[in-house]
């Protein structure tokens, strides 16, 4: 975009497609926001009426509230955490040549083409249950008594879960930023004295800086609004162990029909979306530029 | 010290042999360069000293000592690549420091000596900089000199110039030889610019195909070729070889003639080949004239300063008799049959 006669192009090249998302985005979160000001109660319909911030203030009040959102930030943060550093190591690993790489990458990269609904049911099925699930099967086999994962550490669990489904994602990104990395820039180090260690210190973790920060920023976006995983393995429960505000907005909307407030609690999820957003692009994005 | 001795080296990538066996002696001290044409195991031979790919037979000495199972860092030698191969997110100072940092040196000692490789290197006004806002000569210079504040036994250098321009390359090149004039370590410098290797060479290796072809001074290389090989690939324009009637007259199959040992008239003169010019090529100090002589071909003519010739004119070519290489059947040079 050199030239002003490019940039009046672009802008006219764009315009459309810029036109098209922006009705996209805008009408629904139009019609969420005036739905968020109204009694809206699908028990008691033809009484919808105007209440202001109402909602807002239930919602924001409502003690529930407070553990969907710290049950919110603890899953963003421990899968976005075991993502990258597992995603880092293995694709070091991946990285170097050894016999069968490319079936072991394929490997890697599986559980990201399985539907978080499917994941979920055999997690939830054929690992995780207490009787008949393969941990319980190896947990007899060395004689110590099965974990009922998902009723006792039922976060713990969709953790977990999660993160096994996000770690090919980290891996695959990571992956081909290990393997951009000039090879003579590692002999050059390698020159210099530097043991595995050091080198992975000092050479390939700045390198990945970058892809983890996309990293960071992508799973974030997903990992805010998880909910198949949840709705098919713990139903939000033991009490509120593993409820997050998606779970949250929908139980509120679906299980006690009350439309106004779901709205309510929507708007909130989009506003802390953008503040976590802000604060990470913030945090890690100055990598982006380099 | 920098004495290297290669005995016997050889190398496979897979089953494809690369070098078959070099013996070489680098003396301490001396500027060695290796010469050869593109994939002759230039590189490769230069990353066995290293320590960069593993020998597949025979021992490799520093100072006596052998170091074919020692790792990169061990064998006390610096290199400087290519492309440079600075890490871009550190600063000057740091990539300096870097090697000296990995070896446990104290912070003190560690300034101390990249300022005194900033002051040689003149890096003073961009050692707070990272390599992505160097120029290419900038950053060649920082590639140097995390190379010398290493104090090695010997530096490696694999085509350092080949990715500036033509001026600064001439800079650059000076300046390495200043360093060596200087610091009397020994440098170990892969190029494929003839004018690098006869300017900057105490001792020149020609490769060919993995085989070293001569080792010698440039001059002796000039002068005294060993085979077909080296006169063709040291000196440019390259060496003329006549076969056929002319070299009869020297009973041998081939001889040879640089461009600078013709002799051009442009007057009918006895003996003298007659040729047709192509191209003149005038340079301002030189005119290079490449010409269709009779029952020959293709020749090539260097001429000192102006010739007024061009495309179309016949001129008559007399070669200097003493600086006529004869060759055998399988191209080695031919000294005792004068
Ligand atoms: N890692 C490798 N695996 C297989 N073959 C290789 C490898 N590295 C080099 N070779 C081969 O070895 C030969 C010598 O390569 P080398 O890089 O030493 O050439 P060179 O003389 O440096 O050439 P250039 O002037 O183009 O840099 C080439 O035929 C090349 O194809
Ligand atoms: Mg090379």
């Amino acid at each position: 975009m050199a030239t002003k006669q490019t940039k009046t192009l672009a802008t006219f090249m764009v315009a459309p497609s810029v036109i098209m998302l922006f009705l996209w985005m805008i009408v629904p979160l139009c019609m969420t926001i005036y739905f968020s000001t109204l009694r809206y109660n699908l028990l008691d319909p033809g009484n919808e009426a105007f209440v202001g911030l109402e909602n807002y203030i239930y919602f924001l009040t409502d003690p529930d509230f407070f553990t969907a959102l710290g049950n919110t930030l603890i899953l963003v943060g421990s899968v976005l955490f075991i993502t990258v550093v597992g995603g880092v190591l293995l694709a070091i690993l991946l990285d170097q040549p050894f016999f069968g790489q490319g079936i072991a990458r394929l490997m890697v990269i599986a559980p990201f083409f399985v539907m978080p609904t499917v994941s979920a049911l055999i997690w939830k099925n054929l690992l995780m249950n207490p009787v008949s699930g393969f941990f319980a099967y190896l947990a007899k086999l060395v004689g110590v008594e099965p974990i009922d994962w998902l009723g006792d550490h039922a976060l713990l669990s969709i953790i977990i879960l999660v993160a096994w489904q996000w770690l090919p994602f980290a891996t695959l990104i990571l992956l081909t930023a290990v393997g951009s990395l000039d090879g003579e820039r590692k002999e050059a180090a390698e020159m210099d004295g530097a043991g595995p260690i050091s080198l992975f210190y000092y050479i390939i973790l700045p390198h990945l800086a970058r892809a983890i920060t996309v990293v960071i920023l992508i799973e974030t976006i997903f990992l805010l609004s998880i909910f198949a995983e949840i709705f098919v393995t713990t139903g939000g429960g033991p009490g509120l162990d593993t409820t997050n505000i998606a779970f949250l907005v929908y139980s509120q909307a679906l299980l006690q029909f009350d439309i106004g407030g779901a709205s309510a609690g929507g708007i909130v999820a989009v506003i802390l979306a953008n503040i976590v957003a802000i604060f990470l692009v913030r945090m890690v994005g100055k990598n982006l530029d380099a | 010290m920098g004495r290297i001795v290669l005995e016997k080296v050889s190398k496979y990538f897979g089953d494809v042999l690369v070098i078959p066996s070099i013996d070489l002696e680098v003396e301490d001290g001396d500027f060695v360069v290796f010469v050869g044409p593109s994939g002759c195991g230039k590189s490769t031979l230069l990353r066995l000293i290293a320590g960069l790919e593993d020998t597949s037979g025979g021992r490799i000495l520093i100072d006596d000592v052998d170091v074919v199972a020692e790792p990169p860092a061990k064998r006390g030698l610096s290199m400087v690549f290519q492309s440079y191969a600075l890490y871009p997110h550190m600063t000057v100072r740091n990539n300096i420091a870097f090697g000296l940092k990995m070896a446990g040196m104290d912070k003190a000692s560690i300034d101390k000596k990249v300022n005194h490789a900033a002051k040689i290197l003149d890096l003073g006004s961009y050692i707070d900089r990272r390599p992505g806002q160097l120029s290419g000569g900038q950053r060649q210079r920082v590639a140097i000199g995390r190379a010398i504040v290493r104090e090695p036994k010997a530096f490696l250098f694999d085509e350092p110039l080949s990715n500036l321009d033509a001026a600064l390359r001439v800079q650059m090149r000076l300046e390495i030889s200043d360093l060596h004039n200087e610091l009397k370590t020994t440098m170990i410098y892969v190029t494929h610019d003839q004018v690098e290797a006869m300017t900057l060479a105490d001792k020149i290796v020609v490769l060919n195909a993995g085989n070293v072809e001569q080792f010698g001074s440039p001059l002796d290389l000039y002068n005294s070729p060993r085979n077909k090989f080296v006169a063709g690939f040291i000196g440019s324009p390259k060496m003329n070889f006549i076969e056929g009637k002319h070299a009869e007259k020297y009973k041998v199959p081939t001889v040879g003639i640089r461009p600078e040992h013709l002799g051009i008239n442009t007057k009918q003169s006895v003996g003298a080949w007659i040729a047709k010019v192509g191209i003149a090529e005038h340079l301002g100090s030189d005119t290079f004239l490449y010409v269709d002589a009779e029952d020959i071909g293709q020749l090539t003519v260097r001429v000192s300063g102006e010739l007024n010739v061009s495309h179309g004119d016949i001129v008559y070519l007399t070669p200097d008799e003493t600086r006529l290489h004869r060759f055998d059947g399988d191209g080695m040079t031919i000294t005792a049959a004068k």
